[in-house]
C-alpha cells in the first residue's frame, strides 16, 4: 500500500515452456486476439491503451468511484428508503445528530451515544493495539535476525496466524477463553477463580486487542525483518571496533536506520486498526453491551441491521471515518517524504 | 534490564553472548507456544467427543473410554479401574449403575457380580482420534456447499483480478496517452479508501445491478484492486520498451505483445498478486456478509460465523468445522511458505 519497490525481473527473455498453464492461457488469449487485431487496425496503436485500461476502469468506476460519490449524497439525505431518488435532502442533519453532544468525554450525554462509545472504544483499541504491534513485531524481528537455528521455522510460526481468517481466529480464541476453557483451567489449577473473559467489559476489550495483535504481528515482523536485513553489517563491525556496547549500536545504528520501515509499520497498522471490525464482530459481537463496538461496526449496525436502517446516519459516520483515514494517510506521505529527505 | 538491552542489541555476524542467545531462544519458544499453541489446541480438541469437551479441567489429548465385549452381555461394557479398601485394584467392566453403586464384572471371570461404590472406580481411557465430529459436522454444517462457494469465489475472482489488473497495468506502463496521469492519480488515491468506508452505497449499487444473493456480487466489485494495478505497473515499468518495439516491427499486435511478452515477464509479480488475491478472497468476511444472505450461497467464513451463532454450545461441531476451514490455507502455506513470506517482505502490502 505504501512505497512498493519494484522487484527486478531476472531475465528479459520470454522463455515459453509448453506447460499446462501456458496452454490454457493460449486458449483464452487467442480468441481475444482475433477480435482485437482488426480493432487495432481500425483505431491505431495509441488508442489500444484505452482498451487495456477499460475493463479495470469500468469495474473501478462502478464499484469504488461511484459508491464514494454516492456516499456523500447519502450522508446529506434522510428517511428509511434505500433508493437515492426516494431520499429527501436533509442538509447536515445527520452530522448534527452525530455531533449532538453536551459533553464529548461522556457518551451518555450524546444523542448518538453508541457512536461516541464506538469512537472512544476505537481510540483505546487503536492506541494499545498499535503499540502492541510495533513493540512485539520489533522484538520478534530482532530475535529472528540473530544467528539462530531453525529461523525459517520460527518465522513461519509467527507468520502463520496472519493467514487465518478473522472468523477462524475468533473461534480459536473463543474456545480458549470460554468459561470452562483451557485458560480458566490453568488459572483454577494455579488456585485462582474462573474469570468470565468475554463477559466482563474490560477483559473483553483486552482480549480483542490481544487477539488482533496475535493475528497480525507476524505480518509486520516480516516487514521489519526485511528492513533489518538491509542494514549493512559493516556499520556494526565499525561500531564494535570503536568499542560501542550492544545497546549503543542498537540505539544509534539499528533504530535510526530502521526508522523508515518502522514508520511504514506504524502507519499501516494504524490505518488497519481504525477499521477494526471482523475480528471483534466474530469474537465478541461488539459486546458485552457496547464494550467492543467500534466505528465500522457502528456503521454496519446502523446501516444494515438496526430496524430503522438509518442509511444516512451510517453514511455520515463513514464520511467521518474516511476523513480520519485521509488524515492518517496524508501524515504518512508527509512523514515518508521527510525521512526520505533526511537519509 | 541489562539482559534485555543485550538481547535487543545483537546483530548477525557478531560474537554473541550465550546469555542473550538463551534469551532469544526463550523468547522464540515462548512465542511459538503463544502463536501456534492455540491452533494445536483447536486441532486436538476437535477430535474429542462432546462429553469430553464439557469436562473441566480439560484433558490435553482426545481420549475415549475403553470397552470390552463380554459374552452374555449385548453391548460392549465400559472398563474401569476399581480401587478396593484393602489397597488392591482391579480392572472391571461395568454392567449397570444404580445411584452411587455400580455393578461390575471381571472380564476374565464374568459370572461373579461385584458391587462397588462409584467413588472407587476411575474410567480407563486411551488415546483416540475420533472423526465423529467431522462426519456429523459436515452434514449439519453443509460444509461442501460453503466450500464450493468459497472455492468459486476465490478462483474466479483471482483470475479476473489477474487479467484485469495486468491489462490495466500494461496500458498504464507502456503507453503514453491523454488522461493516463489522471487515471493513475485516481487509482493511487483510492489505494487508501477501504471498503468499510463505502459500505452503504456499494450495497445500493450491487442491489441495483441485481447482484445481491449472487456470487458475482462478491467476485466482481473487488476485482479492480488499486493495489494490484499499482504493484504490476511498477514491475512492468522495468521491462524495456525496446523489447516491445522489436516485436511490433515483427508484426505482433498489441494484444499479442501483452500476453506473449509482457505477461510471462511479469510472472513473479503476478505470482505475488495471485497469492494475495487467494488470501484476501478466501478469508473475506465483511463483503460476503453484506451481499449474501441466502444460506446456500454462503462462503465458508460467513457460514462458519452464522454456524457459531446458531449452535452456540455445540463446540464439538464448531471446532471440527473451524479446522476444516483453516485446513486449505494451512496446506497452501505449507507448500508456498517461502514465496509468501518473501513476497510480503518485498512488497509490504496486505
Amino acid at each position: 500500500m505504501t512505497s512498493i519497490p519494484a522487484p527486478k525481473p531476472s531475465a528479459y527473455r520470454a522463455k515459453r515452456q509448453p506447460t499446462v498453464l501456458a496452454q490454457v492461457l493460449d486458449w483464452v488469449m487467442h480468441p481475444i486476439e482475433l477480435v482485437l487485431e482488426p480493432l487495432q487496425r481500425r483505431i491505431g496503436v495509441r488508442r489500444m491503451a484505452w482498451i487495456f485500461v477499460l475493463p479495470n476502469l469500468v469495474i473501478f468506476g462502478i464499484f469504488i468511484l461511484l459508491p464514494m460519490i454516492l456516499n456523500f449524497y447519502y450522508a446529506f439525505t434522510g428517511g428509511t428508503n434505500f433508493a437515492p431518488q426516494d431520499r429527501p435532502f436533509v442538509g447536515t442533519t445527520n452530522f448534527q445528530a452525530l455531533f449532538a453532544c453536551q459533553d464529548f468525554l461522556n457518551p451518555q450525554t450524546c444523542q448518538q451515544d453508541i457512536f461516541w462509545r464506538a469512537i472512544w472504544n476505537t481510540g483505546t483499541f487503536v492506541f494499545f493495539q498499535v503499540a502492541g504491534i510495533v513493540f512485539f513485531s520489533l522484538v520478534t524481528a530482532v530475535a529472528l535476525n540473530q544467528r539462530i537455528r531453525a529461523r525459517g521455522f520460527f518465522r513461519s510460526v509467527f507468520f502463520y496466524p496472519v493467514l487465518l481468517s478473522p472468523v477462524v481466529v475468533a473461534l480459536i480464541w473463543k474456545w480458549i477463553l470460554q468459561r470452562d476453557g483451557v485458560l480458566n483451567a490453568i488459572i483454577v489449577g494455579l488456585g485462582g477463580e474462573h474469570i468470565p473473559f468475554l463477559l466482563d467489559p474490560n477483559w473483553a476489550r483486552f482480549w480483542v486487542i490481544f487477539v488482533s495483535v496475535w493475528a497480525q504481528v507476524g505480518f509486520y515482523t516480516l516487514i521489519l525483518l526485511a528492513g533489518l536485513q538491509s542494514i549493512p553489517l559493516e556499520y556494526y563491525e565499525a561500531a564494535q571496533i570503536d568499542g560501542a556496547s550492544n545497546w549503543n549500536s542498537f540505539r544509534h545504528i539499528t533504530l535510526p536506520l530502521l526508522m523508515p520501515t518502522m514508520l511504514v509499520v506504524l502507519i499501516l497498522s494504524l490505518i488497519r486498526a481504525v477499521q477494526v471490525f471482523d475480528q471483534s464482530f466474530a469474537l465478541t459481537g461488539g459486546g458485552p453491551g457496547t464494550a467492543t463496538t467500534y466505528i465500522v461496526q457502528y456503521i454496519y449496525n446502523t446501516g444494515f441491521t438496526s430496524p430503522s436502517r438509518q442509511a444516512g446516519l451510517a453514511a455520515a459516520a463513514s464520511v467521518v471515518l474516511a476523513a480520519v483515514l485521509m488524515i492518517l494517510t496524508l501524515t504518512q506521505l508527509r512523514l515518508g517524504k521527510r525521512t526520505e529527505e533526511q537519509t | 534490564m541489562k539482559t534485555v538491552f543485550d538481547f535487543l542489541t545483537q546483530t548477525r555476524g557478531k560474537h554473541q553472548l550465550s546469555r542473550s542467545d538463551l534469551l532469544t531462544y526463550l523468547y522464540l519458544s515462548f512465542g511459538t507456544v503463544i502463536m501456534f499453541g492455540p491452533v494445536v489446541w483447536l486441532g486436538l480438541s476437535s477430535f474429542k467427543p462432546q462429553a469430553q469437551l464439557v469436562r473441566f479441567p480439560p484433558s490435553l489429548l482426545p481420549t475415549r473410554q475403553e470397552t470390552v465385549i463380554i459374552p452374555g452381555y449385548e453391548n460392549p461394557l465400559e472398563l474401569y479401574n476399581v480401587a478396593f479398601e484393602d489397597g488392591t485394584s482391579r480392572r472391571l467392566a461395568q454392567v449397570s449403575r444404580v445411584g452411587i453403586e455400580a455393578r461390575m464384572v471381571d472380564p476374565i471371570a464374568p459370572d461373579e457380580i461385584i458391587t462397588v461404590n462409584i467413588r472407587q472406580r476411575t474410567p480407563i481411557e486411551s488415546l483416540y482420534f475420533g472423526l465423529d465430529n467431522y462426519t456429523r459436522g459436515v452434514t449439519t454444517f453443509d460444509f461442501w456447499t460453503y466450500f464450493r462457494n468459497s472455492l468459486v469465489v476465490t478462483v474466479v475472482a483471482t483470475i479476473i483480478t489477474l487479467l484485469v489488473n495486468s491489462m490495466a497495468a500494461f496500458g498504464l506502463s507502456k503507453y503514453q496517452f491523454q488522461g493516463r496521469n489522471a487515471i493513475l492519480v485516481i487509482i493511487i488515491s483510492t489505494l487508501m479508501v477501504p471498503l468499510s468506508v463505502i459500505l452503504i452505497p456499494i450495497f445500493l449499487v450491487i442491489s441495483q445491478i441485481g447482484w445481491t444473493n449472487n456470487l458475482l456480487g462478491v467476485i466482481v466489485p473487488a476485482a479492480a484492486t488499486p493495489t494490484g494495478v499499482f504493484l504490476l505497473r511498477q514491475y512492468m515499468l522495468t521491462i524495456p520498451d525496446e523489447l516491445l518495439d522489436s516485436a511490433r516491427i515483427d508484426g505482433a499486435s498489441e494484444w499479442r505483445i501483452y500476453w506473449q511478452i509482457v505477461l510471462p515477464l511479469a510472472g513473479p509479480a503476478l505470482a505475488v498478486l495471485a497469492i494475495f488475491s487467494v488470501m484476501w478472497r478466501w478469508n473475506d468476511f465483511l463483503w460476503p456478509l453484506i451481499v449474501l444472505n441466502r444460506k446456500e450461497l454462503f462462503t465458508l467464513q460467513i457460514g462458519l460465523n452464522s454456524f457459531q451463532g446458531e449452535f452456540n454450545t455445540q463446540w464439538d461441531l464448531i471446532l471440527a468445522m473451524t479446522v476444516l476451514t483453516l485446513l486449505p490455507v494451512t496446506i497452501v502455506f505449507a507448500f508456498l511458505q517461502r514465496y509468501i513470506t518473501t513476497g510480503i517482505a518485498t512488497t509490504g502490502m496486505k
